[in-house]
């Protein structure tokens, strides 16, 4: 073969090469590593998959916060005011956590229906609501009043 | 009075880059000299007025001019002189400003420096300068004034600067990250320039390779300062977490490393012209890309303010223009050169198309993470966030291939190496790594592959370029003969590498060996961080300007013997009603000792982070030896162009417009 095409050949080859294993790594990587958003009434209708990394959020529920004051053990409830969804978190929680707040975590949900957390993450500043939750809240409220309209309508 | 001076600034200013983006490029483009000679004044103006609108809106911080709306919000009296300062920027409208401030700043030195250009290749760079320009000073003027009253009613104070942003590494962090962003938008002007007359040679290269060298140096710093930053001031002693703001900084960090060394290989040889074209361009729209992430409120952070729709479309405006401009450009004056220069297929042109092909794909791969769930959120395909693992298993590979190929790299010869003798060349800097790197392992106890795989990198790196500069340094009047000889761009290089092998060193340490404990702590207690012994004497109160504070004493200890008194803090900021944590740091070149408090358990126990973070330093210690790296890359004197010099490169490239390489020594 004429010297410059053999050239050519080579690096086409290692670019179709390395465009392959790139691709492949990256599909790989990204399977293992994305984290779908679930809410609390999608996780307390079984929707979401058990022992698989997603991202719950909602409300932390008023007066739902236990500490265990032996360890940083810490359960609480996250709700979007139709359903709540019960919460594991061992650790420091960030410093805006708070009872009433928005809040998202990353974690699996456990054969109980716990969500075990490994990670959660509350607002920068008081008027922040992290939009996943501040979505599914809106959702949550469309179908109360929605529920309510049709028990106004079932009652007359 | 004094803003609507500010507006009015701004106006005018808005008026002189429309007339720069217009009237030196109609110049250029019809041979008038007269109007081309318009370019410096119309470029020193703007900048005079930008500058102008900038001192007034500091004027308002400093004087608690709380009937602009601006400073209302983001500044409040008790607020200490210098946070007043730097609150100017501490918000979306007033971090504008800094960026267009910061771009006339560029295009006045622009103007200055190249003097010794020809005059019209230097009124298109200041054209297409100019029109970057309006597209932001419309931006502001439209969306984002920051002089904008409020008027009848005027607040008796301001709601005070967000806590977080109340620090040093704040101050620096926006005004450096901004240089290097708006700092290739030169490296770009100089490409459309180039393109619009169809010269794409080695004096364009060489004529945008100090812009561009100079640009990355100040983004390196800005984005080392933002690590830094979070590292100590976000509470939790992470440095890297892979959020889609510091992936906006970084796509640019890494195709202008591309452009860098593929502007080099465009000086040298001659080859690569379309690509670097093609690299400026893009390495211009992702920091426009960047800008608009941060700046439109897609992004939820510390770095995205009042979110409004309004701006996010002008912004992606500005950006699609951009691109789609052009591209249209390029692909239709981008030259079909037949390039004669010839290079084997072993020879430091194939090592820098490598070291090309990984970072570009390192780019693509961080933007992918990145836009990925926003263009499915976007679209209402659901929602969902990519974490740290994909970065951390798609990038590591890369930067470890890269490192690899770089120390490899240094010793190949343009046009053509052998690679009998590369590899001979090579045998001993690789055992002298392997040896260095299991005494590495050995010293922080334990072996683990990624660990391994880094550090040897980072050692390789180091290795093969002290050998490069110990063989080129050899002189028969001696070795410090030899070093003297060695140019600034040399060592500019030499710096560079070295900084990314630090980096790599203390990325791998650190993540591989550091250690974070999460405790439960009562005053009199001890626990351990790797081998430091920390104990938790006492926690109180004290009181600041604008903040009360609990806070804790902590003794740490090595071997039974003190060696420190660490004091973080929870501090609860009176006016914004936030709480903070301030960790305390035993700072070290070798390591970090990191104590933060966390909340309140029971009565008297707390929850407390305590992190020892090996090399963590070499991070920013590293960025900083790469962007002085750069700065003395740029101070060659091969880059001062003599007038004899230019008319070498326009007698050259006058007779070789077909794109011949034109080789111009200096």
């Amino acid at each position: 073969m004429h010297p410059i095409r053999k050239k050519r050949l080579t690096i086409v080859l290692f670019l179709v090469a390395g465009i392959a294993i790139a691709v492949a790594l990256t599909t790989y990587a990204l399977r293992q590593n994305i984290n779908l958003f679930y809410d609390p009434t999608e996780i307390a209708a079984g929707k979401a998959p058990q022992d698989v990394r997603i991202r719950a959020g909602g409300m932390v529920e008023e007066g739902s916060v236990q500490r265990d004051p032996e360890s940083l053990n810490v359960q609480f409830r996250v709700t979007d005011y139709s359903a709540s969804v019960p919460v594991q978190y061992e650790g420091i929680l960030p410093d805006l956590f708070a009872e009433g707040q928005g809040v998202v975590a990353m974690g699996r949900l456990n054969a109980e229906g716990m969500f075990v957390a490994d990670q959660v993450l509350a607002k920068h500043d008081e008027n922040y609501m992290p939009p996943e939750v501040a979505e599914s809240l809106e959702r949550a409220e469309k179908r109360k009043a929605d529920a309510e309209k049709a028990a106004q309508s079932a009652s007359y | 009075m004094f803003p609507e001076l500010g507006q009015l600034a701004l106006i005018l200013a808005l008026l002189l880059a429309v007339l720069l983006s217009v009237v030196p490029l109609a110049g250029a483009l019809t041979g008038r000299d007269s109007l081309q000679a318009f370019a410096r004044p119309l470029a020193s103006g703007m900048f005079v007025f930008t500058g102008l609108a900038f001192a007034i809106l500091t004027h308002a911080f400093l004087v608690d001019d709380f009937s602009v709306a601006y400073v209302a919000n983001n500044s409040n009296s008790m607020l200490p002189w210098y946070y007043k300062f730097s609150a100017v920027w501490g918000g979306h409208e007033g971090s504008l400003l800094l960026w267009i401030l910061m771009l006339a700043g560029w295009i006045l030195a622009v103007a200055i420096f190249s003097r010794k250009l020809p005059p019209v290749m230097i009124s298109q760079v200041l054209s297409v300068l100019g029109m970057v320009a309006v597209g932001f000073l419309l931006f502001i003027i439209m969306t984002s004034n920051p002089f904008d009253r409020m008027l009848p009613n005027i607040p008796a104070d301001g709601r005070d600067l967000n806590p977080l942003l109340q620090d040093i590494g704040l101050i620096m962090h926006p005004p450096m990250l901004y240089m290097g962003y708006v700092g290739f938008s030169v490296a770009f002007a100089f490409a459309i320039a180039a393109l619009i007359n169809g010269r794409l040679d080695a004096a364009w290269a060489r004529w945008s390779r100090p812009w561009t060298t100079v640009a990355w140096s100040f983004l390196t710093i800005g984005i080392a300062l933002g690590s830094w930053w979070a590292y100590y001031e976000l509470g939790w002693g992470g440095w890297w977490f892979w959020d889609p703001v510091e992936n906006a900084s970084l796509l640019p960090w890494l195709s202008g490393t591309a452009l860098m060394h593929s502007l080099a290989v465009t000086e040298k040889r001659g080859v690569f012209k379309s690509w670097t074209v093609l690299l400026a361009i893009v390495t211009f729209a992702l920091s426009l890309l960047g800008t608009f992430l941060v700046r439109s409120g897609v992004l939820t952070s510390v770095h995205a303010f009042a979110s409004d729709p309004e701006r996010g479309s002008f912004l992606l405006m500005l950006l699609g223009i951009t691109v789609v401009g052009s591209l249209a450009l390029y692909a239709f004056r981008a030259p079909v050169v037949h390039v004669r220069a010839r290079y084997g297929s072993l020879s430091r042109e194939i090592f820098l198309l490598l070291n090309n092909v990984l970072l570009v794909s390192a780019t693509a791969l961080v933007a992918l993470g990145t836009l990925y769930p926003l263009v499915l959120d976007y679209l209402e395909l659901g929602k969902l966030s990519i974490g740290e693992p994909f970065f951390n298993a798609t990038f590591s590979p890369l930067a470890v291939a890269t490192g690899l190929l770089l120390g490899a790299g240094i010793f190949s010869r343009w046009k053509k190496t052998d690679g009998g003798w590369l590899a001979r060349k090579l045998l001993w800097p690789l055992a002298v790594s392997v040896l260095a790197t299991a005494a590495v392992m050995i010293g922080y106890g334990g072996f683990a592959p990624w660990a391994f795989l880094g550090v040897f990198t980072a050692v390789w790196v180091t290795v093969a370029t002290l050998w490069d500069l110990w063989d080129k340094s050899s002189s028969r009047k001696g070795r410090l003969h030899g070093l003297k000889r060695q140019s600034r761009s040399y060592w500019g290089m030499v710096l560079g590498h070295l900084g990314v092998a630090m980096v790599m060193a203390g990325a791998t340490v650190v993540s591989n060996y550091g250690v974070e404990r999460d405790v439960r702590m009562q005053p009199g207690d001890t626990a351990m961080a790797g081998d430091y012994e920390i104990v938790f004497n006492y926690i109180g109160e004290r009181s600041g300007p604008n903040f009360s504070a609990q806070y804790g004493e902590f003794e740490v200890r090595l071997d039974g013997e003190t060696i420190a008194e660490l004091h973080p803090e929870k501090r609860n900021y009176s006016v914004g009603m936030s709480v903070m944590t301030e960790a305390d740091i035993d700072a070290g070149l070798f390591r970090d000792v990191f104590v933060a408090i966390g909340e309140r358990i029971s009565d008297d126990a707390w929850a407390i982070r305590l992190q020892y973070k090996p090399l963590v330093r070499w991070l920013w210690l590293g960025s900083l030896v790469m962007a002085i790296g750069g700065f003395l890359a740029i101070s060659d004197k091969r880059y001062r162009i003599r007038v004899k010099d230019v008319k070498a490169v326009e007698q050259e490239s006058g007779g070789t417009a077909a794109g011949k390489p034109a080789e111009v020594t200096g």
